[in-house]
């Protein structure tokens, strides 16, 4: 009885050519007011569910019990309970919330308010704001440094990035990278920050030691005209191995070594690839595509686009949990 | 007229404990406080009389492009107050009966070295011209005539506001890429209106387009009160697919719409028209921009606030890059092969090498909705497809 079982186990395993993974995604759709869930197994959307106005940045709490929303145009970051699917409370996110990230600590919420040039800090339990800082004009990115030690903010018309001690609550040094300098993401080790500038078509890698530009990465794809190449999105793999760069309406992801930082491969997907986000296991990254409101499923190993998944009007931020 | 804008309040305190007073002139004496360096930047235009329109609904605003001006320099101020930069703004309204030249000679008394020139027509080349001007930054963000890129140009010249040439030829691809290509164009009388006249028929040779008919409407209409009976009548004529009107005040124009012989669109000065900027575009960040000018300016932005906003801009980005406030040292970079502008428009705008145009997409509107941005998809350049917009550089007339 015990052999059989575990023969038909074995059996399923190997009939299995991708392996049914228990990931779930979910895709924010700006034009749209919704969430799309998607079911990592069968990657399939499963639901599809009403939040805020104007929804763009996601992110998961530290527990990965809830998912927190940026609804831009309510104003307001949105706690949903991803049990239930409904919105437990609101957070004082200050004017027009577009993109955060949250500290390993996962009690302050790091918010870029967009029109009004200040990052504000939430305190996540008592849903208070505990500080804000100002920065330049537009702030957009966020990233907290593994230590927790830095909160980065990049702000698109001052070309920035502004490098916020968490202890002193203050911007302590600026770093000047490409022009619209849209998204941040810190190296596992926290030792290096990326930075994408969308209209400058550049990455920018900083040393975090010395907070200056250690390398400028940039994108040539043939049949693409250069002013088209635009980068938004970054993922890093935790092995060290890939930076995933999500190139706008240049249509592809590049994947870049993480290590020699040489541009590896471009892979086509949707239009106006705009976010991304890896699964847990690391083996596959999911990126929204604003113009064909699709996602693009990517798989690490092959650096394959598998498959893509309609969502709603304008997907912009997507979370993958495990 | 003339005044002095204080922006930054951090600075205007700073200023004020450092004992300078309020006079513009005191600039050009006093040395900036200590670990600010300064870049100042004078806005120079004209009171103009408006003309009477017979379509007057809309009042033009007494601060267009100097609201552009404001917002362009707190902009900057807030990158420069990272970098220990601070942008002072003077600007400068010549009466009607003024004399702009006569104004801009008295800016470069007073140590000006970078103006940005909302002027009209023929103006700014004439300025760009007087022997005091010659080691100035100058920049046309009120002009749109062809002359100032090709015969009138200067090499101390460049342009944020796009040329006729530019405005037609967008208009152009988008009506060829919607087949569109028979028009009818009827023309105002005056001589701004024929110059917008030669660069749609310009854009229709080199699109592949016909101007089937041409036909003035003369100023002995009253259109509002006869429009009904007088347009249908006066558009008949030869098979067309699209009325397009060349009307820059807006004097007859709006009154074309709906009232054509044949059920026909309107595009150009009115109708569907190309634009350096619109209030219905939001895409690419502007509405960040939208609703940025229109908090501090009580009102949305207009094509001319747009110019002025990216020639200011222009000289702050070139002064972050660059590190430096020297104005040859910003004039150089702006002019160089690594200037890049982001203007809100989705792609890097760069000033063209052969007669300073700032490359730069071009809207297409409707009075509540962005249509298109040209150029269309299709429209090829060895360069890049901003150089299928107005004087190519085989074609370009500027020997300078």
């Amino acid at each position: 009885m015990t052999t059989a079982r575990s023969l038909l186990l074995a059996a399923l395993l190997a009939g299995c050519a991708v392996p049914a993974l228990a990931e779930t995604v979910y895709v924010s759709n700006e034009k749209d007011n919704t969430l799309s869930i998607i079911d990592g197994a069968t990657l399939t959307v499963t639901e599809t569910v009403k939040v805020g106005r104007r929804p763009r940045g996601i992110t998961l709490s530290a527990d990965g019990k809830h998912l927190y929303i940026c609804a831009s145009d309510d104003d307001t970051v949105q706690v949903m309970d991803l049990a239930t699917k409904k919105i437990l409370h609101n957070l004082p996110s200050g004017e027009d919330p577009e993109l955060f990230a949250l500290h390993p600590d996962g009690k302050h919420l790091f918010i870029a308010n967009e029109e009004s040039n200040v990052v504000t800090i939430v305190d996540v339990p008592s849903r208070k704001v505990a500080y804000q800082v100002d920065v330049g004009v537009e702030p957009e990115g966020m990233a907290v440094s593994p230590d927790g030690k830095w909160a980065v903010n990049t702000s698109e018309t001052t070309n920035m990035v502004h490098w916020i001690d968490t202890e002193k609550r203050a911007v302590v040094d600026n770093t000047l990278v490409d022009a619209r300098p849209r998204y941040a993401q810190f190296s596992k080790d926290g030792g290096r920050l990326w930075v994408s500038a969308e209209i400058g078509g550049t990455l920018s890698v900083i040393d975090t030691a010395s907070r200056k530009v250690a390398q400028t990465i940039r994108f040539k794809i043939k049949g693409v005209p250069q002013d088209r190449i635009q980068p938004v999105g970054i993922k890093l793999t935790d092995d060290g191995r890939y930076a995933f760069v999500a190139l706008g309406p240049a249509n592809h992801v590049a994947v870049v070594d993480a290590q020699t930082f040489a541009v590896k491969d471009y892979l086509l997907v949707g239009r106006r690839v705009w976010q991304l986000d890896l699964s847990p296991d690391q083996k596959r990254l999911y990126a929204t595509n604003g113009v064909s409101g699709d996602v693009s499923v990517i798989d690490v190993d092959s650096l394959k686009v598998v498959k893509s998944i309609k969502v709603g009007r304008y997907p912009w931020g997507v979370a993958v949990k495990g | 007229m003339r005044f002095s804008l204080w922006l930054p309040s951090l600075m205007q305190i700073a200023l004020l404990a450092g004992g300078l007073c309020a006079s513009p002139a005191a600039f050009s004496q006093e040395a900036a406080p200590t670990d600010l360096s300064t870049v100042r930047i004078a806005y120079l235009t004209q009171e103009v009389e408006h003309p009477p329109a017979l379509s007057n609904l809309d009042e033009p605003p007494a601060d267009e492009g100097l609201a552009g001006a404001r917002l362009a320099v707190a902009d900057n101020n807030s990158t420069g107050r990272f970098l220990k930069q601070r942008f002072d703004l003077e600007a400068v309204t010549v009466p009607i009966d003024g004399d702009p030249a006569q104004a801009l000679r008295d800016l470069v008394a007073a140590g000006h070295r970078i103006v940005v020139l909302d002027l009209p027509g023929e103006t700014p080349g004439a300025l760009a011209r007087l022997p005091e001007a010659a080691n100035l930054l100058l920049f046309n963000a009120g002009s749109t005539d062809d002359s100032l890129r090709n015969a009138l140009c200067a090499p101390n010249l460049l342009h944020t506001a796009p040329d006729r040439a530019m405005l037609a030829d967008a208009l152009a691809q988008y009506l060829a890429v919607k087949r569109w290509t028979k028009w009818l164009l009827i023309v105002g009388t005056r001589p701004e209106d024929r110059l917008y006249a030669a660069a749609v028929k310009r854009a229709a040779k080199r699109f592949g387009a016909e101007v089937v008919e041409e036909k003035t409407w003369s100023e002995d209409h009253d259109a509002r009160r006869t429009a009904q009976a007088e347009m249908p009548v006066f558009t008949q004529g030869k098979r067309h697919d699209v009325v397009i009107v060349a009307d820059e005040i807006g004097d007859f124009g709006d009154y074309v719409l709906y009232r054509t012989w044949e059920p026909r669109p309107v595009a150009g000065t009115q109708g569907l028209v190309p634009t350096n900027w619109h209030r219905a575009h939001e895409a690419w960040g502007a509405a960040q921009l939208q609703s940025r000018f229109k908090a501090a300016a009580q009102r949305t932005m207009l094509p001319r606030d747009h110019a002025v906003w990216a020639a200011i801009r222009a000289v702050g980005e070139a002064a972050t890059r660059t590190r430096s406030t020297d104005p040859a040292a910003l004039a150089a970079y702006i002019r160089g092969p690594d200037f890049t502008l982001a203007a809100f428009k989705g792609v890097p705008l760069s000033f063209r090498s052969w007669d300073g145009q700032l490359r730069q997409p071009v809207l297409l509107a409707a009075d509540r909705s962005l249509v298109s941005v040209s150029p269309q998809d299709g429209f090829l350049h060895p360069r890049t497809e901003l150089d299928t917009l107005g004087h190519d550089q085989p074609e370009t007339g500027c020997r300078r």
